[in-house]
């Protein structure tokens, strides 16, 4: 297990590539109307590794994934795509960059104004210079690749959750990416489906040899697919390890130290724990006097 | 001001780009798209309100100007006032609540529906993808409607002296309104049609793209399109009115 301090990360373990991260970040930090999302987050990612980032709602993961895809800036530490500072880069630039990484967002996010494949062929359309009869063999390659071929002229309002998923991803790797970013894949899909996400995941990662970054708070996901794991609690990197050192962690029983033991709630879903405690912080009594006393000056509508 | 600016800018510079650079390509069939949408399926609503525009117009002068014997002047007042000011002018605040509102609305939720994002994630600029075809076709549907309105608001002028009135209102009054106007009386109208067009088209995008999250926000930002464009349209008419002034047109 390799427990972290913020700013100052060893990242270990047997899966890592010897050549250099795809994606670098150091204390990255964001607040939105101050309130500290990310509090100086540090990891890489490794060529053809699975990376998932997990924790709980509003720990700011999704946040994370976002600053390194560059849709919004962070307040200040570093990012790095392909061993470039994205922070410094212009808009254009950034773009040439955005070609080489595809994005599965959590709804899919395909465009309700077009067929499934046109989806698919937006990005060989705008960024190619391919015929369009290529184009239209590469998009049944690729929907191929997701088992959606059969879609192909449905529009997305026609099809379930799990193909809307399967869709996006097909249109994220149509420019055969080098990371693919997914952003809770099996969020709100019923236990077959998530696992046919995940074995789909899995294939386009050995197949493709691609990175993959997965920001998840699906376990049984998360522990299917992952190489090396991040878990994130209150905007800073609680554990970062191997799939074994997390699973050794689920596994075992509680040993009174409060961040395993806040891990170990987490994986193991227990209603009871370091995480529960935590959120009835504050005196409970007092909170209700103050109640008392606020109600003898100010009139409410109730 | 600033962000519509900005706005304006980034739409021009990307028609700049679409002439200029072979790889902007212009996409043709989301112009037409936006163009039935905002355009031909205006031209109903259009119609119907124009034509009550230059009835009520000629309902409203006939009394006083019979007192002069003057209603053959009807003809006149309903070309110049329709054309200069009540044509564009209606027909832009119709397309405010029927094009703009629906354009607020969609890009609302594509922003919510994290379209927009997965957008820019694949190097596609929404300015180029989605707001140019719109301001275009607005403005394009503004010049086009304006045009039409004109016409409308003459018929329905004709229309009621035709079967309210008396045959002085209707009798020589293409003639009359043909000898009133002028070719700046047109033109200025046409001018207006278009600015209006623009700042419909840019009013929608900016507050459809300004959604942050939540349904909440689309229907705000629907209100928010129709409110400031009424607004931007008044404004607008008011400074083009006095540059026209100005400049003896």
């Amino acid at each position: 297990m390799n427990k972290k301090s913020n700013d100052n990360i060893q990242t270990h373990s047997h899966f890592r590539d010897p050549s250099a991260p795809v994606v670098r970040v150091r204390n990255l930090t964001k607040s939105f109307g101050g309130v500290t999302v990310l509090d100086g987050i540090s990891f890489d990612v490794y060529p053809g590794e699975m990376l998932v980032i997990m924790g709980g709602s509003g720990c700011g993961k999704s946040t994370c994934l976002r600053c390194i895809i560059g849709s919004i800036q962070p307040d200040s530490g570093l990012v790095e795509l392909f061993g470039q500072d994205i922070s410094k880069l212009e808009e254009n630039q950034l773009d040439e960059i955005r070609k080489r990484f595809g994005v599965l967002f959590q709804s899919g996010a395909l465009f309700n104004s077009m067929t499934v494949g046109d989806n698919v062929a937006l990005p060989m359309v705008e960024h190619t210079d391919l015929d369009p009869q290529t184009i239209e063999i590469m998009v049944k390659i690729k929907l191929e690749q997701v088992g959606l071929r059969s879609a192909q002229h449905r529009m997305p309002s026609e099809i379930s959750g799990g193909m809307k998923k399967r869709a996006g991803l097909a249109r994220s790797i149509s420019l055969d990416p080098e990371i693919l970013f997914y952003d809770e894949p099996s969020a709100g899909l019923d236990p077959v489906t998530s696992a046919e996400i995940d074995q789909l995941m899995l294939n386009l990662a050995k197949k493709m040899d691609v990175a993959s970054v997965v920001v998840t708070h699906e376990m049984d996901s998360a522990f299917r697919i992952a190489d090396r794991m991040i878990m994130l609690d209150q905007g800073k990197v609680l554990m970062e390890g191997s799939r074994d050192e997390f699973e050794k962690i689920r596994d075992s029983k509680p040993t009174g130290d409060e961040t395993e033991d806040h891990i170990r709630q987490f994986l193991q879903g227990d209603s009871d724990g370091p995480i529960t405690h935590r959120r009835r912080t504050g005196d409970f009594r007092e909170d209700l006097l103050s109640v008392a006393a606020e109600r003898k000056t100010k009139r409410h509508w109730y | 001001m600033g962000a519509l600016s900005i706005l304006l800018g980034q739409v021009f510079l990307w028609c700049f780009k679409s002439v200029t650079e072979k790889k902007v390509r212009v996409d043709f069939p989301a112009l037409s798209a936006q163009l039935v949408r905002i355009g031909i399926k205006s031209i109903g609503i259009v119609a119907l309100v124009q034509l009550f525009i230059g009835a009520i117009l000629a309902l409203q002068l006939e009394p006083e100007l019979a007192r002069y014997g003057q209603e053959k002047q009807i003809a006149s007042i309903i070309g110049i006032a329709g054309f200069r000011m009540l044509g564009p002018i209606f027909t832009a605040v119709v397309l405010s609540g029927f094009a703009g509102a629906s354009i607020a609305a969609e890009l609302g939720t594509m922003v919510v529906s994290e379209e927009i994002e997965a957008m820019k994630a694949m190097a596609l600029n929404p300015v180029r993808y989605l707001v140019v075809p719109r301001v275009a076709m607005t403005t394009l549907a503004m010049l086009a409607l304006t045009t039409f309105a004109d016409l409308m608001i003459a018929i329905g002028g004709y229309a009621v002296g035709r079967f309210a009135l008396g045959h002085e209102v209707y009798t020589n009054y293409w003639a009359i309104m043909q000898t009133a106007l002028t070719h700046s009386d047109y033109y200025t109208g046409l001018t207006q049609g278009g600015i209006f067009g623009v700042l419909i088209g840019l009013i929608a995008c900016h507050e459809g793209l300004s959604v942050k999250n939540g349904a909440e926000q689309v229907g705000l930002a629907t209100t928010m399109t129709v409110v400031y464009s009424i607004v931007a349209i008044v404004l607008a008419a008011c400074v083009c009115t006095v540059s026209f002034y100005i400049v003896s047109l």
